[in-house]
């Protein structure tokens, strides 16, 4: 892989983010609702005093000055005031992402780690048992709606048997210096492993339920990209060099089998930030997701249109990163 | 040649499938012998039997196909039943394979160089030292071989991919990761079919070069007699699973005995002679399931009688020459 063509790659994305720019902020201008009018909410006010507002948040230009207006403050992450907390937009959600990205990490990092070789190991064993329950479970893990999964894993890790915590990222008697604004990581560096603990111990159940149907996912993928490569010239050609079992499954079969995982997993991770709404919601998790959840039912448009923005970003990024790897994976894609 | 002993040697081996018609016999009952230093054809149509045969000397039948009888030994060791760890030591370093189509046959997401380093590491036992120095060693080793198969400027080809090979290049670069190792039989299954004609005779030309260079044996699985004829010593021609005439090159194609191996060299184009009409044989390779016990050419035979309806055994036509066939006619070539 080129450097050139890496920065080259990186300019492409301009568009795409400036088109992303522009949906994201036309979506908010066309929705119902005036801003001005719901900061003002029931008080009376006068026509002087509502016109001084809207030209205050810069309301009253025409929509594509306003348009520029924004992009220029996006650029310098100026995402104006978020109504409910007083406070600009970009400090609120930069408080709640460690948390959604410990979280997220932690799941895809769960998925991937059952998922691949289960899945390799499902295609080796084709048609046998271990197959099939590999392959209904993973039917049972897709089909799961986690909101309802996430709330029998609390009814009976939480609520029944008190193994794990209910909800909330760490205990109240834990603390830690910051240093990356992961806990599992800061507790480490701390040497603290009574909050490293603590902090897995809430982790588990919220990385379940999001890893868990991704996992099945990824499991489904690689079972068949697998079998498909097994059959292939190669693999006979390098067991009639005799390739021990082991080179052929890694070095020969899963290099190339990983390639649609990749994929999905790009696409997967993405959804996770979604699927996180749900998630933090049902399980008190202090993040992102939960944030923004939080901000529609209080109309907090401000902060929805960042958050709005962050996911398109990181999708972006996201699928830019698929692609990287798939130039390491497959020789023959050039970026 | 008949006072050495036979490097390969296949005797009565029935390779079967389990399908859904039922039990396909895809081998069945072939015999055959391959002396140090040989090079034998086998010839037959697509589903004869014949990359079978091979496939269950190297040990690569997979289930629903197993041997079910017979014997495959090599330098006296018997292969049927073989553990997959003897076998393995086997592969790529006494038998070597190499396969139709390079392009698939090499893996498109390692580098050329990593490809055929692996056999040397593999097969190791001669490689001293450590980690890197076997790694260095072998390098070189590659970088002789792709030497020999006439790759230009092997030391940098030897990073690149596959794909950056044009179809000739990666036909040598097969042959050296089957040669790697200097094994004392290739099996080379239809090593020219994938290529363009002019390659086609470089390619042929190489295996004989090399052959000759390492002493080693070849069989050389094919649908050309043509190219039987130039390069190879013996040739046992396959149809439906059975071995139906073998013997030395010259009088299998001199004085063919059987009907299928005379249609064989009817039908091949003859530039010399454009006057010469082609004449196929008409008629199609019968199933492999529920065969009639008789000839199994019957169907397709211009020269069939009552007796084709029994079992045929091969019969001596002299001391080399076989074949499996009742008629004892006239057997110059019409």
């Amino acid at each position: 892989m080129n450097f050139g063509k890496l920065i080259e790659r990186l300019a492409q994305l301009i568009p795409v983010l400036l088109g992303v720019t522009v949906i994201v902020f036309f979506m908010m201008a066309l929705t119902p609702g005036d801003p001005v009018q719901i900061m003002i909410g029931d008080q009376p006010i006068s026509a002087e005093q509502e016109a001084e507002l809207r030209h205050d948040m810069g309301l009253d230009l025409p929509p594509v000055e306003r348009f520029v207006k924004f992009l220029g403050n996006a650029v310098t992450g100026n995402f104006g005031l978020s109504f409910f907390h007083r406070r600009p937009v970009i400090d609120v959600i930069v408080e709640r992402l460690p948390a959604t990205i410990e979280l997220s990490l932690v799941s895809l990092l769960l998925a991937l780690l059952t998922s691949i070789p289960l899945g390799v190991l499902a295609a080796v064993k084709k048609n046998t048992i271990f197959d099939r329950l590999a392959t209904v479970g993973s039917l049972f893990g897709v089909s799961l709606p986690g909101f309802w999964f996430g709330i029998l894993l609390l009814m009976l890790f939480a609520v029944h048997l008190h193994i794990l915590p209910v909800s909330g990222r760490i205990g109240y008697a834990y603390e830690v210096d910051a240093v990356t604004h992961l806990l599992l990581i800061d507790s480490l560096i701390a040497g603290r492993l009574d909050t490293f603990g603590n902090a897995l111990s809430h982790l588990i159940l919220p990385a379940l339920t999001l890893g868990l149907p991704m996992a099945a996912i990824l499991m489904r993928v690689t079972r068949t990209s697998m079998l498909e490569v097994l059959s292939q010239d190669y693999i006979t050609f390098a067991e009639a060099k005799g390739i021990n079992r082991t080179g052929i499954l890694i070095r020969h079969a899963l290099k190339n089998a990983l390639i649609p995982t990749v994929t999905v997993a790009a696409l997967e991770t993405g959804s996770l930030l979604g699927g996180n709404m749900i998630v933090e919601t049902v399980f008190g998790w202090p993040g992102l997701g939960r944030l923004v959840v939080e901000s529609i039912f209080v109309r907090n448009y401000p902060l929805v249109q960042a958050a709005v923005l962050f996911y398109a970003v990181t999708y972006v990024f996201l699928n830019f990163f698929a692609d990287i790897l798939y130039t390491v994976l497959n020789p023959r894609v050039k970026l | 040649m008949t006072a050495s002993q036979p490097i390969l040697s296949i005797k009565g081996l029935q390779t079967r499938f389990v399908t859904r018609y039922g039990l396909v016999t895809a081998v069945d009952g072939v015999s055959l012998d391959v002396m140090p230093g040989e090079c034998v054809g086998i010839v037959g149509e697509s589903g004869s039997g014949k990359s079978v045969t091979f496939a269950s000397v190297m040990g690569l039948v997979k289930s629903p196909g197993s041997i079910d009888g017979g014997s495959i030994t090599f330098e006296g060791r018997e292969l049927v039943g073989m553990s997959d760890r003897d076998y393995r030591t086997m592969r790529g370093k006494e038998i070597a394979m190499t396969m139709q189509d390079a392009l698939t046959a090499l893996n498109p997401a390692l580098t050329i160089g990593y490809q055929i380093m692996e056999v040397l590491i593999a097969h190791d036992s001669d490689l001293t030292g450590n980690r890197s120095a076997r790694k260095k060693e072998a390098r070189k080793r590659a970088i002789d071989m792709m030497e020999l198969v006439g790759i230009p400027s092997p030391a940098t080809r030897l990073d690149e991919y596959p794909h950056q090979f044009s179809g000739g290049m990666r036909q040598r670069m097969m042959i050296a990761i089957a040669l790697a190792c200097r094994p004392k039989l290739l099996i080379a299954d239809e090593p020219t079919t994938a290529l363009d004609v002019t390659i086609q005779a470089q390619v042929l030309e190489l295996i004989a070069e090399i052959r000759q260079k390492l002493g080693m044996s070849v069989v050389l699985i094919t649908h050309d007699l043509g190219v039987v004829a130039e390069y190879c010593d013996r040739v046992a021609v396959m149809y439906a699973g059975q071995i139906i005439e073998t013997g030395p090159t010259k009088s299998v194609i001199g004085q063919s005995a059987h009907p299928y191996t005379q249609g064989l060299l009817r039908s091949i184009p003859n530039l010399a002679h454009l006057d010469k009409k082609i004449r196929p044989i008409e008629g199609q390779v019968p199933e492999l399931i529920d065969l009639p016990p008789g000839c199994r050419f019957i169907g397709r035979c211009e020269k069939r009688h009552e007796g084709c309806t029994d079992p045929i055994h091969m019969r001596d036509i002299d001391e080399l020459h076989r074949v499996r066939c009742i008629w004892t006619g006239d057997f110059s070539n019409d």
